[in-house]
């Protein structure tokens, strides 16, 4: 069988450098040659899809998927958007994973030592699927600001972690949320390493018509994969 | 045209998102592929993520996506029906290991229609990697179809090796060991794919 299409390469305009020499971390562990660039076929056209059988009914909703025995602290925010490919054409029935620190910076994970409390009620990790125009919602708290040890007085701006796969393997993206105005982002090693004309794709966007009154803050966070682009392959 | 949303780094704490297992939570994929009823060669690959000074990456996440014994991929794009969702996901361990049980794929149509070596594709996630690298993973006991593989006549002949696992047989069955070098001397070849 025979691929008839093949996607978008990696815009890497758009993406960071595998060596950021102020994000400590990636100087011994970035690739330092230079990238084979691979033909798509079926492997690359391929795969994995996860659909709603993948995900549960509070999943999509942090502020209740870890309660134990009261409401999570913090500020309660609604973050939605639509992913996309390059077209602008909906990525629909999709796993999105997300996971993040709770309000007060303090991630559940066992190596996280930072001295800030854990919640007993937020387990800061979810899953949704798509709908067919590519929309995705998630109510979660407003994840707080961290120390990390890469350099002095060194705090990650407050972010949420986002894991998609797209419709297939190439299309595979982990990235992070970041919200507007946050201070941390012009210090941050991590959102700099990101060439400055597609950092501000990272950040999201308050909306008022996504806040719901009594209730929760709302963010946008539009999300774009790589695409397929409509280029048959000759016959041998 | 919107464009690419930038990547990030996975950072050191994506296990209770991604394989939350050890968090008491169901995660959508593990370290095994297939179950007792798939046909085809049961398999082990194992091996470890290792830095540019030589240390072990204890926080990666390694991804495999890969056909079933008849070359056939679980994704509409194939169509033929796969016998299993080809997937896995697992994290490195304290010394840096992975390990991911499985059953060996057969040959699948390459990008020129021709029929590829057996392979694994592999993504490679971590702390300090801010875009994920992608990878193959080959079989060493397949020294003719490799030699023909499309894919690696594509990288120079004295790199090809760091992508050909090395097949021991065990009395547990046959064990493929495979170790990721992000940098370094042995740095494995990763793709732009």
């Amino acid at each position: 069988m025979k691929p008839n299409t093949e996607y978008t390469r990696r815009d890497w305009s758009s993406h960071p450098p595998y060596i950021v020499p102020d994000y400590k971390s990636t100087l011994l562990r970035g690739p330092t040659k230079p990238l084979v660039p691979l033909p798509h076929g079926l492997s690359e056209l391929t795969g994995p899809v996860f659909g709603h059988d993948s995900v549960g009914p509070l999943d999509h909703d942090l502020t209740r998927n870890g309660v134990r025995n009261g409401e999570p602290l913090g500020e309660r925010i609604i973050v939605t958007g639509r992913v996309m490919d390059e077209a602008g054409r909906p990525v629909p029935h999709s796993l999105i994973e997300v996971w993040q620190a709770n309000a007060a910076g303090r991630y559940i994970h066992r190596w996280d030592q930072h001295d800030a409390p854990l919640d007993p009620n937020f387990f800061g990790g979810g899953r949704t699927v798509t709908d067919a125009e590519g929309r995705y919602r998630f109510v979660t708290i407003k994840p707080g600001a961290y120390p990390w040890g890469n350099h002095h007085n060194a705090w990650r701006p407050n972010h949420i972690h986002f894991s998609l796969f797209g419709p297939s393997f190439v299309t595979r993206l982990v990235t992070q949320m970041y919200f507007p105005g946050d201070p941390l982002l012009a210090f941050d090693p991590i959102y700099q390493g990101i060439p400055e004309k597609s950092r501000e794709r990272l950040v999201s966007r308050f909306s008022l018509d996504v806040t719901e009154p009594m209730q929760a803050l709302g963010y946008e966070f539009d999300i774009v994969l790589r695409g397929p682009r409509a280029t048959p392959t000759h016959e041998d | 045209m919107p464009e690419q949303t930038p990547s990030q780094t996975v950072g050191p704490y994506f296990a209770y998102g991604l394989v939350p297992e050890s968090y008491g939570r169901p995660g959508i994929a593990g370290g095994r592929i297939g179950d007792e009823r798939s046909p085809g060669e049961r398999i082990v690959v194992t091996g470890r993520v290792i830095d540019g000074a030589g240390n072990p990456v204890i926080d990666s996440l390694v991804e495999v996506w890969q056909a079933d014994a008849e070359g056939r991929y679980d994704h509409p794009a194939d169509g033929r029906g796969a016998d299993f969702h080809g997937f896995a996901r697992v994290g490195t361990d304290g010394s840096g290991a992975f390990r991911i049980e499985t059953i060996k794929p057969g040959q699948v149509a390459g990008a020129d229609a021709r029929p590829q070596a057996p392979h694994l594709n592999v993504t490679v996630f971590a702390r300090g990697l801010p875009d994920h690298a992608y990878t193959r993973i080959y079989f060493g006991d397949e020294a003719e179809a490799n030699a023909a593989d499309m894919v690696l006549n594509l990288v120079e002949p004295a790199r090809r090796g760091t992508l050909v696992a090395r097949r021991e047989d065990t009395a547990g069955g046959p064990v493929y060991r495979f170790d990721i070098h992000l940098q370094g001397d042995a740095e494995t070849v990763f793709f732009d794919a």
